[in-house]
């Protein structure tokens, strides 16, 4: 909460500084809210993927949660890469689990209990530091299984001849631009998402301050939309995991097989 | 918005990449690398084993089809050759009683006309001895009615005639 007592929807994307670790040339690194969450995320994933690891043959409810999160991504990776796709699901399983984590850590209620709540992948550093690092895969993947020959993902088949100078430049950039509208696409959703839920806790905090009355007219259906919208918005976080997960995947097929 | 306004403190961005790729190496590394083929290899042999158990079945369904088939065509035969012993049981009974009864009626045959034979030989016997009395009792009429005595060579004839119309 800013000033005056205005609800600021805002400053809960502000990441805290906790405590100074060390430098890098002049930028300093420190532990701040959003390393926290990213590391209760990280060993949080750790503990679910523990209850996967019993390895039984008839497996116990966690082991099927677990095995049901790492059959949906081989899934994918099978249906959009085939085969050799299974050499990459281990990264965007890694990436889907992680965002996944991140995005829903971040609706959790946990203001109840006095703790901040901190969407991480509100941030486009770290959904640009994601999607530069799938692009990176991508292009590292691409010209060392290609080489130069890489390059024909810009001339798809049946391209006329007398389009030759214009579709090259078109897919140029449509491959070019794929990096930011992953990380836009994950940082926009979530920063909306949690934009919108602030602005309606405000309407109910401004109204219960007009009066009674106003409290109870506007309140109410606020109330009502937060809760249709919290569902909507865990609907989203995975969604957005999961769109971040099956684009890399097709991006990852365009370097494994050249379209 | 933070997400744009926090650049301009040195900390900012420095800390986000920092972290992000501590934690996200972590993720990769220890879960994506180290846990998540475990767990596949695990889904897998789960899923190769339910396939072979379902091929194991269904040979077992095969084998067991199999044998019913051959049980049944087994029983078939079995079946068959019991009613080609009966009827051949019968067949053989029937032409013996048939062999037998021959034999049967010819001995009848024999013993009817040979009975028939000595019926006849005592019918002629008989019949002469009949004759033979019946002259004599004609010459005796003849001689007490008339007293004329016949010879009996004319009676025996006379009495031929009457009884041989």
């Amino acid at each position: 909460m800013a000033d005056q007592g205005k609800v600021d929807p805002m400053h809960q994307f502000e990441v805290q500084k906790m405590f100074d670790m060390f430098h890098v040339g002049n930028h300093e690194v420190a532990f701040t809210t959003s390393a926290m969450w990213m590391v209760i995320a990280g060993l949080l994933l750790w503990v679910f993927m523990i209850g996967g690891m019993k390895r039984q043959l008839v497996p116990g409810r966690w082991q099927v949660a677990v095995e049901g999160f790492t059959g949906f991504i081989s899934g994918m990776m099978n249906a959009n890469i085939g085969p050799e796709g299974r050499k990459y699901t281990p990264y965007v399983f890694s990436l889907f689990m992680f965002i996944l984590m991140l995005n829903v850590i971040g609706l959790m209620p946990l203001g109840l209990f006095g703790v901040h709540p901190f969407t991480v992948t509100s941030h486009f550093t770290i959904t640009g530091f994601l999607a530069i690092l799938s692009f990176s895969i991508v292009l590292i993947v691409g010209f060392w299984r290609h080489g130069l020959h890489f390059f024909s993902l810009f001339v798809p088949h049946g391209t006329p001849w007398w389009l030759l100078w214009l579709i090259p430049v078109i897919e140029l950039v449509s491959f070019l631009v794929r990096p930011f509208s992953l990380a836009l696409r994950l940082f926009v959703a979530m920063t909306a998402g949690h934009v919108l839920m602030k602005v309606f806790a405000s309407f109910i905090i401004d109204g219960i301050a007009a009066g009674p009355a106003v409290g109870l007219g506007v309140g109410i259906p606020s109330m009502a939309l937060m809760v249709g919208i919290s569902g909507l918005e865990l609907l989203v976080a995975g969604i957005q995991a999961y769109v971040f997960a099956l684009l890399t995947s097709l991006y990852l097929n365009d370097a494994v097989n050249l379209h | 918005m933070p997400q744009i306004s926090q650049f301009a403190e040195s900390w900012y961005a420095a800390s986000q990449i920092f972290w992000v790729l501590l934690t996200f190496g972590f993720v990769f590394f220890v879960i994506g690398r180290g846990m998540l083929p475990k767990i596949e290899a695990t889904v897998d042999a789960r899923d190769r084993k339910v396939a072979d158990d379902l091929a194991a079945a269904k040979a077992a369904h095969a084998a067991a089809d199999n044998l019913e088939e051959s049980y049944r065509q087994q029983s078939d035969a079995s079946r068959a050759a019991a009613q080609k012993a009966i009827t051949d049981a019968k067949d053989k009974a029937a032409k013996d009683a048939e062999k037998r009864l021959a034999k049967v009626d010819t001995e009848l045959a024999d013993k009817l006309s040979a009975a028939e034979a000595d019926v006849n030989a005592a019918r002629t016997s008989a019949m002469a001895e009949i004759e033979s009395v019946a002259a004599e009792a004609a010459g005796d009429l003849v001689a007490k009615l008339s007293g004329v005595k016949i010879a009996a060579a004319d009676a025996k004839a006379a009495v031929k005639a009457v009884l041989h119309g």
